[in-house]
C-alpha cells in the first residue's frame, strides 16, 4: 500500500461557508491539510467540525467556497466520485453482507477481477488484524471488530485521503486508548492524508500531527498538539483543551503584573491589552518556603483536597473569588506532606510554564 | 437483613436472621407466573372457543359424505371436476396479480414517503390508512358506482377524449383487481415503509462514499435492506387475497369465481356443508403451507412491519 503514500493528496479549503437559517455552521473557513498528515478537527458539539467533514466527503453542500484535493476543484463533485475513504461514527457496515462482502464492496464497484479482489480484501483485513474474519456476519462482531472492518473497508481501495468521524466514540475507554495508538501506527504505515473529527481533546492530542480547533463554525487555532496545549491562541482554546484556571493580570509596557507583582516570563507576552494568566493544574508546584528559583508565587488557603487514585487535586482559594487547582502524583510520601485543608499554601509556577493568553472568546 | 425488603406482604422482620429467603423468592416467582397466566386466559379461551373448535368441526364435517357416513367424496369431487381446478387457478391468479400490482404501486410510494420529513410522511401515512377505516362493502360499491358503464371514470375519460366508447372496467377481472389493490395497498405499504424507515441513512452515505452512484447504491444497499419488509408485505397481501369474497362477488360480474365464492354457493345453493368444508380445509392448508414455506425465508414475527 505504499502507492498511497506517494499519492497522498493535500486538501485546500478556502472560504467555505454553510448556514442553516441564521446559524453559521461554517463561517468562511480557510484550512490547509498537508500531504500525508494526520489532522484532527477538534471542537465541542455543534462547533461545525462534523459539518466541515461532511463538506469534505460531499454529503453537505456548502453555500460557497472552494475545496481542492491536490489540484482538483471538487466542491461540486458528488460524493461517489470523490474517491475518499471514510470511517463513519456508526461504522455504517452493511448488515446484509459479510465482513468480506463489506470490505470488497468498493472493489466490486470498481470492477476488480475476482482474484485481485479477494487478495486485496484479505490484505486489508490483515492490516487491521482481522485476518480470517471474512466470512463472519456483521452482527457477530464486537464493537472494536466493527471499527476495524469499517477501517479496512475505507482503506481497501487505496484512497488518497481518509476521513474519520469520531470513529472511537462508541468504544469503551481501554479499547479506545489502544485503538488510538493503532490508528496512529496505521496512518504512519499507509501515509494517507487523514482528517479526523473528535470532541475528545486527549484523543486529538494523542493522535494528531496538527489539530484544528473549531468553534462556532470558525477556525480558532491550527497548530501541533504541544503548541495547542502550551500556547493556546485564545481563551476558548485554553479552556477547551485541558483543565485550566484563569487569573487576571495587568499589562504595563513589556511587564505584566499579577497582584501588583511583575511576573517572570521566559518569552515576550503576546500583543494586546486583554491578557489573562493560564494556570494548568499539573504545572503548579507546591512550595514549602525553602525553594529558591524564580517561581511566580501564588498564595492562598487550601479549600479542598481530592484523592483520585493516580493523582490528587489540591484546590487553593487565592481570595477575591480566584481559585486554582494543583494536580500532584500520588506516592507514598506525597499525600502525607500535603498541607491541611484550611491551612495556608504557596504555589509556584516556573517562568516557562507561565502562559499569558489573549482573553478573547 | 434489618433493612431488607421483599415483594411479599408478609412481615419483613419475621424472617430469622441468616434465612436466605429461598422459599419466599420461589413463591414470588410462582405467583408472578400464575398472574401472567391469569391475564392471558381470556384470550386463550376465546381462541379455543371461536377458532380451534370451529376449525376442528370444519375438518370433521369435510369428511362426512351425503349419506352421513365417513367418506372422502368431498375431496374426490374436487379432483374429479375441472371447475374446481379452474376456481383454484382463478384464486391464485387474482391473488398473484393483486400482489404484483400492490408491489408496483406500493413500493415506490413507500420509498417516497420514507424520504419525506417525518411530519409530512405521517400525513401521507394517514392518507394511506384512510381506506382502512371505511367498510369494505362501502368501498366496493363505491368502486362499482365509479367504474360502471356511465360512471364517473368512463364519462370523464370520454369528456377528456381519452376513449370514445365506454369501456368495460367492472363486472370483470379489471374491476376486481382495481378494488382489491385499493384494499390491499396499506397491508403492503406499512411493512415496506417500516423496513425502509429502519434503514440507517449512513448506509447510503457509506455506499456513495465507497463509489456507488445513486442507482448502484439503491440496488446494492437500499433494496436488499428493504426486501424483508417487501417480502412480508407481499405475503400478507397474497394470503389475504386467497380468502377474498365480497370484491370478486360484487365487481367480478360472475366471471371471477374464487374459492370463497364457491364455498358460499355450495351452502346457499346446494346446502352441501361437506363440500363447503372440504374447500375451506384445502384453502386453509394451502395458506398454512405458503406461510410455512415463507417462514423459511423470513421471520414471521416481522410481518408486523418492524425491524429489518
Amino acid at each position: 500500500m505504499t502507492a498511497a503514500t506517494q499519492e497522498a493528496l493535500p486538501i485546500t479549503i478556502r472560504g467555505v461557508t454553510k448556514t442553516y437559517g441564521a446559524v453559521h455552521a461554517l463561517d468562511n473557513v480557510d484550512l490547509d491539510v498537508r500531504q500525508g498528515e494526520f489532522l484532527t478537527l477538534l471542537g465541542p458539539s455543534g462547533s461545525g467540525k462534523t459539518t466541515l467533514l461532511m463538506v469534505l466527503a460531499g454529503f453537505t453542500r456548502p453555500d460557497q467556497g472552494s475545496l481542492r484535493f491536490g489540484d482538483d476543484e471538487v466542491i461540486r463533485k458528488p460524493p461517489h466520485l470523490r474517491n475518499l475513504g471514510m470511517v463513519f461514527q456508526s461504522y455504517a457496515l452493511f448488515p446484509h453482507m459479510t465482513v468480506a462482502g463489506n470490505v470488497g464492496y468498493p472493489l466490486r464497484l470498481r470492477r476488480l477481477a475476482k482474484a485481485e479482489l479477494t487478495e486485496r480484501v484479505e490484505r486489508a483485513l490483515d492490516t487491521v488484524q482481522l485476518g480470517g474474519f471474512g466470512e463472519r456476519r456483521i452482527d457477530q462482531l464486537s464493537g472494536g471488530q466493527k471499527q476495524r472492518v469499517a477501517l479496512a473497508r475505507a482503506i481497501v481501495f487505496e484512497p488518497r485521503i481518509l476521513l474519520m468521524d469520531e470513529p472511537l466514540s462508541a468504544l469503551d475507554k481501554k479499547l479506545r486508548d489502544r485503538m488510538q495508538i493503532e490508528l496512529r501506527h496505521l496512518h504512519e504505515q499507509l501515509g494517507m492524508t487523514t482528517v479526523y473529527v473528535t470532541h475528545d481533546q486527549r484523543e486529538a492530542l494523542t493522535m494528531s500531527d496538527r489539530i484544528a480547533v473549531i468553534n462556532h463554525g470558525r477556525l480558532m487555532q491550527l497548530d501541533d498538539p504541544q503548541h495547542i496545549y502550551d500556547r493556546p491562541a485564545n481563551r476558548f482554546v485554553a479552556d477547551f483543551i485541558g483543565d485550566s484556571a484563569f487569573l487576571p493580570v495587568e499589562r504595563q509596557g513589556e511587564a505584566v503584573l499579577y497582584d501588583g507583582q511583575p511576573l517572570s516570563l521566559s518569552e515576550a507576552p503576546p500583543h494586546g491589552q486583554d491578557l489573562v494568566l493560564m494556570v494548568r493544574p499539573e504545572r503548579l508546584h507546591l512550595l514549602n518556603g525553602g525553594e529558591g528559583g524564580d517561581f511566580n508565587r501564588l498564595t492562598g488557603r487550601v479549600s479542598d483536597i481530592v484523592y483520585q487514585g493516580d493523582s490528587y487535586l489540591l484546590v487553593a482559594d487565592l481570595g477575591n473569588d480566584r481559585e486554582v487547582s494543583l494536580r500532584g502524583v500520588v506516592r507514598r510520601d506525597t499525600l502525607a506532606a500535603l498541607p491541611a485543608v484550611g491551612g495556608p499554601v504557596t504555589l509556584g509556577l516556573s517562568p516557562s510554564d507561565t502562559a499569558l493568553i489573549v482573553d478573547a472568546p | 437483613m434489618s433493612t431488607g425488603t421483599t415483594a411479599t406482604s408478609g412481615p419483613i422482620g419475621a424472617a430469622a436472621l441468616g434465612d436466605n429467603n429461598a422459599e419466599g423468592l420461589k413463591a414470588d416467582a410462582r405467583r408472578e407466573r400464575l398472574r401472567l397466566a391469569g391475564l392471558c386466559s381470556p384470550a386463550a379461551i376465546l381462541v379455543l372457543v371461536l377458532l380451534v373448535i370451529p376449525v376442528g368441526w370444519l375438518f370433521y364435517v369435510s369428511f362426512i359424505g351425503a349419506d352421513g357416513q365417513f367418506s372422502l367424496e368431498n375431496y374426490e369431487r374436487m379432483i374429479e371436476r375441472k371447475s374446481y381446478a379452474r376456481i383454484f387457478q382463478t384464486t391464485f391468479e387474482v391473488s398473484l396479480l393483486t400482489t404484483a400490482l400492490c408491489i408496483l404501486i406500493g413500493y415506490p410510494l413507500a420509498y417516497f414517503m420514507s424520504q419525506l420529513p417525518s411530519r409530512i410522511a405521517n400525513l401521507c401515512l394517514i392518507t394511506v390508512l384512510l381506506p382502512f377505516w371505511t367498510s369494505l362493502l362501502v368501498r366496493t360499491y363505491a368502486w362499482l358506482v365509479l367504474l360502471q358503464k356511465r360512471g364517473l371514470v368512463n364519462t370523464w375519460a370520454m369528456d377528456l377524449g381519452l376513449w370514445d366508447e365506454p369501456i368495460k372496467i367492472v363486472h370483470n377481472m379489471t374491476g376486481t383487481l382495481i378494488d382489491m389493490v385499493h384494499i390491499m395497498l396499506p397491508f403492503l405499504i406499512l411493512p415496506v415503509y417500516g423496513s425502509m424507515k429502519a434503514i440507517d441513512k449512513d448506509y447510503l452515505k457509506a455506499a456513495a462514499n465507497l463509489g456507488a452512484g445513486p442507482t448502484r447504491a439503491f440496488w446494492t444497499v437500499f433494496f436488499p435492506l428493504s426486501a424483508p419488509g417487501l417480502f412480508a408485505g407481499s405475503l400478507i397481501v397474497f394470503v389475504l387475497c386467497l380468502g377474498f369474497f365480497v370484491t370478486p362477488a360484487v365487481l367480478g360480474g360472475g366471471k371471477v369465481i374464487m374459492v370463497s365464492m364457491k364455498i358460499a354457493s355450495n351452502i346457499e345453493l346446494f346446502v352441501n356443508w361437506g363440500a363447503a368444508s372440504a374447500l375451506g380445509v384445502v384453502l386453509l392448508l394451502m395458506t398454512v403451507a405458503i406461510l410455512w414455506i415463507a417462514a423459511r425465508f423470513v421471520r414471521l414475527d416481522q410481518l408486523a412491519g418492524q425491524g429489518h
